[in-house]
């Protein structure tokens, strides 16, 4: 049974790779990138090994504890991320609890986090090559860790899997938790700042986690290298324990999921509220305006954005002021906010992809290309503008210089314009595997995002050069401080905007008239 | 066989007196595969016409060539005398279409649903309003017309999707399996709704693969198998003294002559 699971597991692998060629070079890409911090992680192995026990000790705790976090908040974080295996699908066949649980655990080893998780722990073997013995009982205790790791993922998983299948949690939950995703940069800064002053309490951080479920597996080999055995006994027993708990929660969680189903309770609510739709133009162009702008609101995938794109500028802000102070933070804040307001437009390139199959309510109605290409951009428009145009007034009122506003000004609406424009164009003419409505902003299947990110890249590229204009005028306003400058990059930033966002929607609406059918096709077969 | 050659010609008798939907020669093959290999079909105004199939015979594939959504490798289909891929979108106009497997764009409220389907259409505000109201009343949705569609159970997530094909006053329906998971209330309510649209001139296409429901419902049908129409007329021209499910049987072929699963006996 085990091995039939097994063998399931790998069978979906080989199957969703014969469906494409991109998949399987987006996997290799994958599987590179997993030996490359394989590699380095055993070459850093080893060199920490000519190093004395006591520090490798230390670093070897400290690392896994910080792999085993991640295990545990990953999968929350990317709820569904891969439920290949999901325990739900096996409620029907009376499948012994016993089997299912080391079929699935063995299972999360196949693929490549589980497998780059389980060679890097077991070869931290090599890190002790100078003590045979210590590296004997490295790779046996590398094994556990690795095992616990999965089923801690697992047992998360099952645990918060009834919470997790409420579409209100799911829609918050894959939202909110990107804000730290997005804040990492200054996150980690701010962290090694801290670590940095605190270096001498390293090792006490390392010896007291040594004792924790986190941190005690990882800590046997030292404890068997210094030759403490009773300490070495002590830890893996507390080891073996944590695996033996995780274990038996995550069958309780599952056991009571397998005869569990999903719950959707909901409150009725009657009619009267149509939101945007009261606001806009009573015209298809209105209404898919009205549509579109309810999405950003309401649907994981688009708030996603929306809520991270107004957080890059503070990254810059952030990484600028410790780069050179404060005295810049008006100015990358205005150009920030023009780079947010451009991520908020590009976003629309893959809307009918986001669409999915409901693009045929488009299709069936007959909404003329016009209708629909200028509906969506004045939804996504409408934010970006208000989006860019805050932080060029925030900015402003930092740096204390009115006179350059509309040097800010001119490249947040050119940027808005001509990313309208180009995806206008580029979502009647591309699909892409986006991840489907209702799914989390995260997920994405295996590999299939090669050709997306040629696309998406290409994308990038060709609105940098219609932006060019604007970001020269701007860029010379801003360092050598001539307002004058800026008042020309804001009508070029005008005209040229306009001109493209005219131009897109046209060539946009043309391939949409003729090629609707086919992007109804291409969505269709991805769902 | 009934006599769907006879009216195989290559010049549609619909153009003479335009049928509600005329089909000649539709073909469509995924790779190298053919879905549908060639279908003819006339679809009279103010017909309630059934298509019945087996799984997989092209029923879906060939609705949706015949509305616009899929372009079909070969082959014309007009509706009411217009050529629905020469004229899009004067054909579409025509049609109310429940497409079988689609998604919907279901993080809008039922209600938002309805009156987003009205206004792509271009219908005005206060006419849209006054039909969301009475279309969600008599599909028995009123109370939950504020609910986004994702919350929605399946049957009413087909009610909701009927309501948006119907928004606009549509001269021929066109619904794929309209029945699927909807509850026998609702289902007579649906029923009625087609009946009396049919009654003021409408014209209904259905596919289902319940014989009983088709046989009931509709006057007209077309047995559709293996991308290819077996036989089409009226319910009673084509199931002769036979009841419509043996006869689609004897049609279709395919039911197991064997003993059965012997083992499979409790006893």
């Amino acid at each position: 049974m085990v091995a039939h699971l097994l063998r399931l597991k790998i069978a979906l692998l080989r199957n969703s790779l014969r469906r494409s060629t991109m998949q399987l070079v987006g996997l290799a890409i994958g599987a590179l990138y997993g030996l490359g911090i394989l590699g380095t992680a055993l070459v850093g192995l080893a060199v920490l090994g000519t190093q004395g026990p006591e520090v490798v000790g230390m670093v070897l705790v400290l690392a896994g504890s910080a792999l085993f976090l991640g295990w545990l908040i990953i999968p929350v974080v990317a709820s569904g991320l891969d439920m290949t295996l999901d325990p739900a699908r096996f409620s029907t066949y009376s499948i012994p609890m016993r089997q299912l649980l080391a079929g699935l655990a063995l299972s999360g080893f196949i693929g490549i986090p589980g497998a780059i998780t389980l060679l890097a722990s077991m070869g931290t073997a090599a890190a002790w090559w100078q003590h045979p013995g210590a590296a004997a009982v490295a790779l046996f205790c590398g094994a556990v860790a690795a095992l616990t790791c999965v089923v801690a993922s697992r047992a998360i998983t099952a645990a918060s899997a009834s919470l997790a299948s409420s579409r209100k949690f799911k829609d918050l939950s894959g939202v909110v938790l990107l804000v730290p995703l997005v804040l990492l940069g200054p996150i980690t800064t701010s962290l090694t700042a801290g670590v940095q002053g605190v270096r001498d309490y390293l090792p006490d951080l390392a010896n007291t986690l040594s004792w924790t479920p986190l941190g005690a597996v990882w800590a046997v080999p030292a404890a068997v290298a210094a030759g403490q055995w009773a300490a070495a006994g002590g830890k893996l027993a507390i080891a073996l324990a944590a695996l033996a708990v995780l274990t038996w929660i995550w069958k309780a969680c599952l056991a009571k999921a397998l005869v569990t189903p999903p719950h959707a309770g909901n409150l009725r609510r009657s009619a009267g509220n149509l939101g945007f739709f009261r606001l806009f133009p009573a015209s298809p162009a209105g209404a898919v305006a009205a549509r579109s702008l309810t999405y950003w609101f309401r649907d994981p995938r688009y708030s996603a954005g929306l809520i991270i794109a107004p957080l890059l500028p503070l990254v810059f802000v952030f990484a600028s002021s410790q780069a050179a102070g404060g005295g810049s933070t008006g100015v990358v804040l205005g150009l920030g906010g023009a780079l947010a307001a451009f991520l908020v437009v590009w976003s629309i390139s893959s809307d009918i992809s986001y669409d999915n199959t409901a693009f045929a309510l488009h299709l069936g109605a007959g909404v003329p290309g016009a209708a629909d290409r200028a509906g969506r951009a004045a939804a996504a428009g409408i934010l970006a503008l208000a989006l860019g145009i805050l932080y060029a007034l925030a900015g402003a009122v930092i740096s204390g210089s009115w006179a350059l506003l509309p040097a800010t000004l001119g490249l947040t609406i050119g940027a808005v314009g001509s990313g309208l424009g180009l995806a206008s164009v580029f979502s009647a003419r591309f699909t892409m595997n986006a991840p489907l409505p209702g799914d989390s902003p995260l997920k994405s299947k295996p590999g299939n995002n090669f050709s997306a990110m040629v696309v998406q890249f290409s994308g990038f590229a060709g609105v940098g050069v219609l932006v060019v204009p604007e970001l020269v005028l701007t860029t010379i306003a801003l360092a050598g401080n001539r307002p004058a400058l800026g008042w020309i990059s804001l009508a070029t930033g005008a005209v040229l905007g306009a001109v493209f966002l005219a131009a897109g929607l046209r060539i946009g609406a043309r391939l949409y008239d003729r090629r609707a059918p086919e992007l109804l096709l291409a969505v269709s077969a991805d769902r | 066989m009934t006599d769907f050659s006879a009216h195989a010609s290559t010049v549609p008798a619909a153009l003479q007196q335009p049928a509600a939907l005329a089909i000649r020669g539709l073909a469509k093959a995924f790779g190298s595969k053919a879905a549908v290999n060639g279908i003819n079909l006339d679809v009279p105004a103010g017909s309630f016409y059934g298509l019945v199939g087996p799984n997989g015979a092209g029923k879906t594939t060939s609705l949706s060539m015949a509305t616009g959504l899929l372009r079909p490798d070969a082959g014309q289909v007009w509706v009411h005398g217009v050529d629905v891929w020469a004229h899009q979108l004067e054909a579409k106009r025509l049609m109310g279409l429940l497409p079988d497997g689609v998604r919907l764009f279901d993080r809008l409220s039922g209600e938002q649903l309805v009156t987003y389907a009205g206004l792509l259409r271009g219908m005005d505000r206060d006419t849209v309003a006054h039909r969301v109201h009475d279309l969600l009343a008599a599909l028995d949705l009123a109370k939950d017309a504020g609910t986004l569609v994702v919350d929605y159970s399946a049957g009413m997530t087909k009610k909701i999707a009927l309501a948006a094909a119907l928004i606009h006053a549509p001269r021929l329906l066109v619904l794929d399996e309209p029945f699927e998971s909807v509850d026998p209330v609702s289902a007579a309510n649906i029923r009625d709704i087609l009946h009396d649209y049919v009654a003021s001139g409408g014209t209904v296409i259905v596919s289902s693969h319940v014989m009983d429901l088709v046989q009931r419902m509709c006057d007209h049908v077309a047995v559709i198998a293996a991308g290819a129409v077996l036989a089409a007329g009226t319910v009673d021209q084509v199931r002769g003294d036979l009841s419509l499910e043996d006869r689609f049987v004897e049609l279709v072929g395919g039911r197991n002559q064997t003993a059965g699963l012997q083992w499979l006996r409790t006893s």
